[in-house]
């Protein structure tokens, strides 16, 4: 992994210009293969700072309606975890830094440590998992230190200042606050209780260790970017983009409207309110 | 075998049995997992929750149930079948057990609001009656599949002043209820309790599952005593999550004379892959919270299940039960429709007692192994069957199966 590769460098940037890191999500696979990277490397043009690939999977408990149809096509149309590695390789190609955020089930059963090694040599910067947490990730923990990536859990309203710090301890790259309790989805209004958690999290962060605090769901708009990137230092949007792949007529549209979306968010996270 | 008798006191504080079981969840649900774990451990050490459980398990749901001798269907399997009655159980199935004892936690907890996932419907049913009992709110998720076969059931859900939802993602049926009770969970923990019907799910639940459940064996193993001096030779049991197994076989697993079989849901064969038989047919993995085996195809996406029985299709399996296959203590097989129907049939037809399909997997296993245990054996073998639940929800398949409808429906 080059050093200009790291999300670490990515939020570092973002910070040195004195705004937020704007994190984009999209499955592999969807609406196609081809059609995901295009549509990834699309965001990164409009201004994404780093790039979520997500690991279609049958069953994805933490996802809304949204984020369903989306990997269900995928899945539909064929995606293979091969294709996940081949769609990280194209994405990380841009020089953005480039995640999989991806259910536990996938990568166990590919085998910890072989799925760190591939994503390593595609280029990948790391996984976001978000039904794993640090007591169960032990082989985990290792696979990423062998392999150098990053390894971002997710932290809740409901966690507690223990399990907050415990999750900080653990990751590497960045943390993933979840800014409501509920699944993945556009929401009109960023939860009131999301502030507070990114302070929460920033607290228990382990003194020394510099660990950005990225919040997410629910966000879906340029004004709703701005009022996070005023206390987070990472917006994290993924069901709003895939709306626009699934809403649009053809696919040159939606790549249109990703872009289009990209930049407002781009705009947003530089605009403090 | 000291494994068999320390298995007794899994899982560990972490909720592992063995490799299997622990707590693959969101970080939003693990606050919750914790207060359950602790509201569980509490209430189980609080004669008053006992006391108000037992209660109810006796005045309200029937128990202790009945242990009937089925002679002459133990005529055609070779050996002494003794019937443990959960299909007596007010509700229909043993799922009452396991309702009742997590209603009570959930008004302990102070939470208003109860949400089930169910397959046949039975859980969902009973988690419907508990929430009228106790004066919950209470949400049902169940496969549109699930919804078509079983609409009795669903009629019961709502009569008793449920909401029931279908589920119209992915495959339709269980596993997709389970789904969507998670996403409802992680939205509304801070005043629901997911009731979830079976020993599965992250840690607290197949320990408190199995606990509430664990009557089951404690009764049929003093009446067995009771009745004829002696321990069975085998206690047989369907396994689709595996609730009515694990509380038919805790209470034994320290006999190590008596075996334990448990009958998965073979659908129309292993070798066709149209099938539920996770232990029989899977391999080991992570789904709904928990580590065990599962069906899943090369890349680890869980697969598409079979089978006759709403209530057994399911790809994944509770994790005690996948311990237990591992360390030998208990053996599963897989039962086709074919077999578990004709065994349905033949309990109707020698005993005047109509099984739930699912629990006809276990009957028709039964049929399976009498001969074997027989074989070579100085006495007529014992084998306790748990009769789950009843099948007057199955009608509707049982009709279609046999061609009961019309003029000359029953010749077969």
């Amino acid at each position: 992994m080059s050093g200009g590769r790291t999300v670490a460098t990515a939020f570092d940037k973002a910070d040195a210009e004195g705004r937020a890191a704007l994190v984009g999500y999209l499955p592999a696979g969807f609406p196609t293969y081809e059609g995901s990277i295009a549509a990834a490397k699309a965001m990164v043009e409009a201004g994404c700072d780093v790039i979520e690939i997500g690991l279609p999977y049958s069953d994805p408990v933490m996802d809304g309606p949204t984020i369903q149809d989306a990997v269900h096509q995928a899945l539909v149309g064929g995606a293979r975890v091969a294709d996940v590695f081949r769609t990280v390789e194209a994405v990380a190609a841009t020089g953005v830094p480039t995640l999989v955020m991806t259910y536990w089930n996938p990568v166990d059963h590919y085998g910890v440590d072989a799925f760190a090694r591939d994503l390593a040599s595609a280029g990948g910067a790391g996984l976001i998992t978000p039904d794993l947490t640090p007591e169960e990730g032990g082989d985990w923990l290792a696979a990423a230190d062998a392999h150098d990536l990053d390894r971002v859990f997710l932290v809740a309203l409901s966690s507690t200042d223990e399990r907050l710090a415990e999750i900080t301890e653990a990751c590497r790259g960045f943390v993933y606050a979840a800014s409501l309790m509920g699944v993945t989805g556009a929401r009109s209004a960023v939860d009131t209780g999301a502030a507070r958690l990114v302070e929460r999290t920033r607290k228990a962060t382990p003194a020394g260790m510099r660990l950005p605090v990225g919040l997410g769901l629910g966000v879906s708009n340029g004004a709703q970017a701005a009022e996070v990137a005023a206390f987070a230092d990472g917006v994290i949007v993924g069901s709003a983009f895939i709306r626009r792949l699934l809403d649009a007529p053809s696919p040159q549209e939606g790549l249109g409207a990703v872009r289009a979306l990209g930049e407002e968010l781009a705009a947003g996270v530089r605009h403090r309110p | 075998m000291t494994t068999h008798a320390t298995g007794i006191s899994l899982p560990d504080v972490s909720g592992h049995f063995g490799r299997f079981g622990g707590r693959f969840a969101p970080e939003a649900l693990m606050a919750a997992l914790d207060e359950l774990t602790t509201a569980h451990a509490k209430a189980m050490a609080d004669p008053g929750f006992r006391g108000e459980l037992d209660h109810l398990l006796a005045t309200y749901a029937g128990r202790p149930s009945l242990l009937t001798e089925a002679r002459r269907f133990g005529e055609k399997a070779g050996v002494r079948v003794l019937l443990k009655r959960e299909d007596l159980n007010h509700t229909g199935s043993h799922k009452i057990n396991n309702v009742l004892g997590q209603a009570l936690l959930t008004k302990r907890m102070g939470k208003t609001r109860i949400i089930a996932e169910t397959g046949a419907g039975q859980h969902g049913v009973a988690t419907a009656t508990a929430a009228a009992l106790l004066g919950l709110d209470c949400t049902v998720y169940m496969g549109e599949v699930d919804t078509v076969r079983q609409s009795l059931n669903v009629a019961r859900m709502r009569m008793l002043g449920a909401e029931v939802i279908p589920v119209t993602t992915g495959s339709r049926t269980l596993k997709d209820a389970v789904n969507e009770a998670f996403r409802d969970w992680v939205a509304s923990v801070d005043h629901t309790h997911y009731c979830i019907g079976s020993t599965m799910g992250p840690h607290p639940f197949p320990m408190m599952v199995r606990d509430f459940h664990r009557v089951i064996g404690e009764e049929a193993r003093r009446q067995v005593l009771e009745l004829t001096g002696r321990l069975p030779d085998a206690v047989t049991a369907c396994v689709g999550g595996g609730s009515n197994a694990i509380g038919a076989f805790h209470a034994f697993v320290p006999d190590e004379s008596v075996r334990l079989y448990g009958f998965e849901a073979g659908g129309d064969g292993l070798d066709t892959g149209r099938h539920a038989a996770t232990l029989a047919g899977g391999s080991i993995g992570v789904i709904h919270g928990m580590r065990t085996y599962l069906l899943q195809d090369d890349d680890g996406q869980t697969l598409e299940t079979h089978s006759v029985s709403a209530g057994l299709d399911y790809p994944g399996v509770g994790p005690e039960h996948s311990w237990l296959r591992d360390s030998g203590r208990a053996i599963y097989q897989a039962v086709t429709d074919a077999e578990a129907m004709d065994a349905f049939a033949l309990l109707c037809r020698t005993e005047g007692i109509i099984p739930a399909i699912e629990s006809a997997h276990a009957l028709a296993g039964t049929l399976r192994i009498g001969p074997e245990l027989a074989a070579g054996a100085d006495e007529e073998p014992i084998v306790v069957v748990c009769l789950s639940g009843r099948g007057d929800k199955d009608m509707h398949t049982a009709a279609e199966w046999f061609g009961l409808v019309g003029r000359d429906g029953g010749a077969r």
